[in-house]
């Protein structure tokens, strides 16, 4: 299908997207790996009459140290954010859980701050970036402000991004030696979650030390399940301590129904795939 | 000197088509761009059911690049009315059939209104320029609402949803028992209702047309397995002279029954190019395929099934009600009949009866999907053996042994009145105990459920037969189908020895042209590569009745067989005169005639050389060894198989994950090993889809909620185990070749093997049915013993909707 007619801009530099921004008003969008943006636009749900690409803007992309946390380029491709050695080692739990995202053309386009900033609720990068107290990095015309992971994500597709924003980093605390898993529960391998569990924890010898936990589509944003957390902090990393932890999954969760489940089988696997997460990252 | 050449049937050739298809360097329809070309696009319905009050189309007449905008008033007396060839009964209520809607929309996605313009981007743009006021009727999607006495009707004309009910019953055609007797007087009855989702066929190529006016005879290029029934139903529906018309289907990129259809599209298309004088393209997006193209499937089958104490089945009653959807298409009121004769599948069933009633819905029509009517039947009768045995105590595999017709009963005439000519049962089931491990996973299984293991085994048995090479134009006439069931073949022997190859047949993906190419390279001993396959064009092809029903090689190939010997006849006086012998003493072989005791001998291509110069030619022989034939069946072909599924239910969630697939098929004799190969592949993930992901679900206005790739979940390899297949061969007697069809085999044999497996491995929880598709939700609230949660997307955002945010994306 045909988009409706729009301009396109590719600016080289973040001052420039976001000027480009401010002066087309409400009606530009801003484009970054197009993987859900283009469905939208050639099905013409949105028919901005301006799209603003980052795809040039350089300093968008990569993976740097900062002190003690890792800066994440919006722009980093979900392929470039598994493979990353930073990552991999300071925040395994957004590379195991990006693995899970889609198949290989759409890591290759798709974007971790495109995922971030969309606020998909069957979006699987949300709860990793919520349970590990991600800062989003905004630019917009008034400079810059960070907006901690915990206040981003408002509302079904909707961050607190406001308009004329653009989101340009993400910066994670860094979970060297956590182990992590995202345990994703779909119908076929290339598929959006029904629930899915976003777990890394710290473990001593056999106790769990700390621990991280959210939930993917238990909500119209992701949910930090704290009430797990905390069950889980101190209990020896045993099957059946990891399953009464999960029972506090629901803590906070507001699950819709849709075709591939009803309320009360989503808030059912939120509870089985809190244990199988958590249980698989002490392993 | 040349070296008696192995034979090219039976060679695992690769694919002389592949290269330029999965290059994409070759010409699907929606590639051709003519000079001066038009492009179209359609507005359709977005309301389920409604009277169409008032269309305002005048802001898209100004669009740019515009040059026709038109709704059904404009072509209510050109258009005609959609064909159906396939009257069942003669009472059948048949409505009228717009390609575009008139003033009443039957179902979402039906055509209102036309753009054509100089792009396709003004075309798609224009279309919001055209304002259509609908007023609500009520919607009809439940089919058993649908024949209550105060049901709403689709077609209040016709006073009733009922379009005809079509029966068949054994005691009265003498064929058997009275079915109603057997049930009574039984050891043991078993009733079970199945529900058959409607299928999207999802084809990867989306269906596009090109229309050129501009020549003598109108041409147009279609993505459609049915070129040349095309081309007469444009001329029968359109009132075009025949001879005025030429149909091509370039490459096209799959159908699985999808495109064996006359669609509304391509009439609007002809009737806007012929408006215009110009060249005019349509091709549709993947939502308007989903949303419009023909359906499958859809069924709801009530079966009661009666056997004695031992495992003998005495008789099977089936009443099934089939949706239609909201108007008849090409075959839709076939499609449930042509199961029929299906049902009694493998089994010496004494009594038998069955009864369809077609009904009218407000959803997309339904039609062939691969199999067409034998999927459902299959499923049914390969599920109701399990839950006999299960009824019975015995081993599910040893009943259906115990009903089976065995090997030295063949030709066996069943209650349905087939022939079978030929099959082995026994021989493909232990093949595929064998490779399956049969009674090693039945260890396993025992072993899980005493252990009370969160992952439960089950095995899943399907030993299924078909129905295919349709079909012997008798059997069609006696079923009033439109048409016959035979087959055009020709041979063109070129002055340079080479040949092409003339077949009716439609290739749209099947692999015609590398095995129709060994099976004449054996039959006039010619390399492989000397050989062209033509077909899908109605002048290079003049006849042909196309591709569908796993029918070309059966009946297609053996017309290209039987041109292919008048080759040789013709050749003969001529070989035996350029040799100075009679032609009693030539014998053919290996390309050549050689006078019989000698090593004298002519090969073919010098004949067709000595042909084209026609210098020296007996007296009264025609200078010309081209030759065709057409042959119509005598028998269907009835491959069959058996299929062990090992499927392991997680329960828990529900999920479930295959294990192994042992598929052990009887297709006859095969020509090329790899092309059957692929076939059961391809044939066994579609019918796994059912069993597992697809369904095209309305929700409760009749809006098509599957509306794209990301809902209807069509799977990928990803999501499958890898298969073990392997063949036993049983040739067919019917024709020269002893083969059989193989084109569904995989789609019909898979689907009740994965059930039937998922239904095992729970069934000791309580579970004697999961609905398909056997979604983890369905298969946990099974084992919940909970009621099934009806099929169907919430209004709300969420999980299934993927990314795509009604809304229009980030704010
Ligand atoms: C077939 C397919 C399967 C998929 N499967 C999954 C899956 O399993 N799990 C999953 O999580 N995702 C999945 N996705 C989505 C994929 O991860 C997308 O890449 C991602 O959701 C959006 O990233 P993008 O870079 O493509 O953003 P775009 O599509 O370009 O943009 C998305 C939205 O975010 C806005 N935006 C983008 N970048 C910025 C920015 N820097 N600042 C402000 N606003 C911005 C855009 O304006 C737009 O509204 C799938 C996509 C496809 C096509």
């Amino acid at each position: 299908m045909i988009p409706a007619e729009f301009d396109y801009v590719a600016p080289a530099t973040v001052d420039d997207a976001v000027r480009a921004l401010a002066d087309a008003g409400e009606e530009a969008k801003v484009i970054a790996g197009g993987q859900s943006l283009i469905p939208v636009l050639r099905m013409r749900l949105a028919a901005p009459t301006k799209l603003i690409d980052l795809g040039k803007i350089a300093e968008l992309r990569g993976v740097r140290e900062d002190g003690d946390a890792l800066v994440i380029g919006a722009m980093t491709s979900h392929y470039d954010v598994m493979r990353d050695p930073l990552i991999g080692e300071h925040a395994k739990l957004i590379a195991v859980t990006t693995s899970t995202v889609a198949d290989p053309q759409v890591r290759h386009r798709g974007t971790f701050g495109g995922s971030l900033a969309h606020a998909d609720p069957a979006g699987d990068l949300a709860a990793p970036a919520l349970a590990l107290d991600v800062e989003m990095v905004a630019h917009g015309m008034d400079g810059k402000r960070t907006i901690p992971a915990s206040e981003f994500f408002v509302d079904y597709f909707t961050t607190a991004l406001r308009p004329g924003e653009l989101l340009t980093e993400v910066r994670v605390p860094k979970y060297t030696g956590w182990h992590a898993h995202y345990e994703k529960f779909n119908r076929v391998a290339q598929a959006w979650s029904i629930v899915g569990v976003a777990a890394a924890v710290q473990v001593e010898g056999h106790t769990i030390k700390q621990a991280r936990v959210g939930l993917t589509n238990m909500s119209s944003v992701p949910v930090r399940a704290g009430g797990v957390e905390r069950a889980l902090i101190g209990q020896e990393a045993t099957p059946e301590a990891i399953k009464t932890a999960a029972e506090h999954a629901l803590e906070g969760t507001m699950p819709v129904a849709d075709g591939n489940a009803d309320i009360a089988y989503r808030e059912h696997l939120a509870k089985v795939l809190t244990s199988r997460a958590v249980t698989a990252a002490c392993r | 000197m040349t070296m008696a050449a192995e034979p090219e049937v039976g060679k695992g050739r690769l694919r002389k088509e592949d290269a330029r298809l999965i290059t994409g360097r070759t010409r699907w329809t929606d590639n051709i761009s003519l000079p001066g070309m038009l492009h179209m696009a359609v507005l359709r319905s977005p309301m389920a059911h409604a009277r169409i009050t008032n269309i305002d189309a005048s802001e898209a007449r100004q669009a740019p690049g515009v040059l026709a905008v038109v709704t059904g008033a404009d072509v209510a007396d050109e258009q005609g009315s959609l064909p159906c060839a396939w009257p069942i009964t003669e009472d059948m209520k048949t409505p009228n059939a717009p390609s575009m809607a008139v003033d009443q929309v039957n179902f979402a996605g039906e055509v209102v209104a036309a753009v054509v313009a100089r792009s396709a981007a003004e075309a798609q743009d224009a279309l919001e320029g055209i304002d259509v006021d609908y007023e609500d009727l009520p919607v009809v999607l439940d089919l058993q609402e649908a024949i209550a006495d105060d049901a709403d009707l689709v077609h209040p004309d016709l006073g009733t949803n009922k379009s005809a009910t079509w029966i068949f019953d054994s005691a009265e055609a003498g064929t058997g028992g009275n079915v109603d007797e057997a049930i009574a007087g039984a050891e043991v009855t078993v009733e079970r209702t199945f529900r058959q989702q409607r299928l999207i066929p999802a084809f990867m190529e989306p269906r596009s047309v090109v229309v050129d006016p501009t020549g003598e005879q109108t041409t147009m290029w279609s993505a459609t397995q049915i070129p040349h029934i095309l081309r007469l139903m444009l001329a029968m529906t359109l009132n075009v002279p025949e001879h005025k018309v030429r149909v091509i289907a370039p490459d096209v990129g799959g159908g699985f029954g999808g495109k064996l259809q006359v669609t509304p599209e391509e009439v609007i298309t002809f009737l806007l190019a012929r408006k215009l004088g110009r060249p005019v393209k349509y091709t549709e997006t993947r939502t308007e395929s989903l949303a419009s193209a023909h359906h499958g499937r859809d069924q709801l089958q009530k079966l009661t099934i009666a056997a004695r104490r031992d495992g003998t089945v005495t008789g099977l009653k089936v009443e099934l009600l089939a949706d239609m959807g909201a108007y008849l298409r090409l075959v839709t009121p076939g499609v449930p009949i042509l199961g029929a004769f299906m049902y009694n599948a493998i089994y010496k069933i004494p009594a038998y009866h069955f009864a369809c009633t077609n009904v009218f819905t407000t959803k997309t029509p339904t039609d062939a999907y691969r199999g067409a009517g034998r999927p459902e039947a299959t499923f049914a009768i390969e599920r109701m053996m399990d839950e006999l045995a299960t009824e019975l105590g015995m081993d599910p595999l040893e009943v259906r042994e115990k009903n089976w017709i065995k090997h030295e009963e063949f030709p066996y005439t069943t209650v349905s009145t087939l022939t079978y000519d030929s099959g082995n049962y026994e021989a493909a089931t232990a093949r595929a105990k064998e490779l399956f491990d049969y009674d090693g996973l039945r260890r396993e299984q025992a072993e899980r459920r005493q252990r009370g293991d969160t992952v439960q085994l089950g095995i899943g048995i399907s030993t299924f037969t078909e129905m295919c090479g349709l079909a012997p134009s008798r059997v069609l006439g006696s079923l009033s189908y439109g048409a016959g069931g035979w087959e055009y073949g020709a041979i063109r022997m070129l002055p340079t020895g080479k040949v092409e190859v003339i077949t009716g047949s439609s290739a749209h993906g099947q692999g015609h042209e590398t095995a129709w190419s060994q099976i004449v390279a054996d039959k006039l001993g010619v390399p492989f590569e000397d050989i062209e396959v033509l077909h899908g064009d109605t002048q290079s092809s003049p006849r042909g009745l196309d591709t569908y029903g796993s029918r070309s090689l059966t009946v297609g190939a053996m017309a290209v067989l039987s041109a292919a010997d008048k080759v040789i006849e013709k050749a003969k006086p001529i070989a035996a005169h350029m040799m100075e012998c009679s032609p009693d003493d030539l014998e053919f072989s290996g390309g050549k005639f050689t006078v019989r005791g000698t090593d004298t001998s002519t090969g073919i291509a010098d004949v067709a050389l000595a042909v084209f110069a026609a210098h020296d030619l007996p007296d009264g022989v025609e200078p010309s060894l081209d030759s065709d034939a057409t042959y119509d069946p005598e028998n269907f072909s009835f491959p069959h198989g058996t299929h062990l599924c090992a499927a392991e239910v997680d329960t828990e969630t529900g999920q479930v994950r295959l294990r192994s697939y042992v598929a052990v098929d009887d297709v006859g004799k095969v020509v090329n090993p790899l092309i059957v190969e692929g076939q059961v592949h391809g044939g066994l993930v579609q019918g796994i889809a059912q069993a597992l992901f697809e369904e095209a679900v309305y929700d409760e206005s009749g809006t098509l909620m599957t509306g794209t790739l990301a809902d209807y979940l069509v799977p990928s390899a990803a999501d499958m185990p890898s298969f073990t297949t392997d063949r036993t061969e049983t040739p067919s007697t019917t024709n020269a070749l002893g083969v059989k069809g193989v084109g569904e085999a995989g789609t019909i044999a898979s689907t009740p093997a994965v059930v039937n497996a998922i239904v095992d491995a729970i069934r000791h929880m309580g579970v004697n049915d999961v609905e398909m598709p056997c979604t983890p939700m369905r298969v946990w609230q099974a084992i919940q013993g909970g009621a099934q949660s009806a099929a169907g997307l919430g209004a709300e955002p969420g999980g299934g909707m993927g990314s795509i945010d009604p809304e229009g994306g980030a704010r």
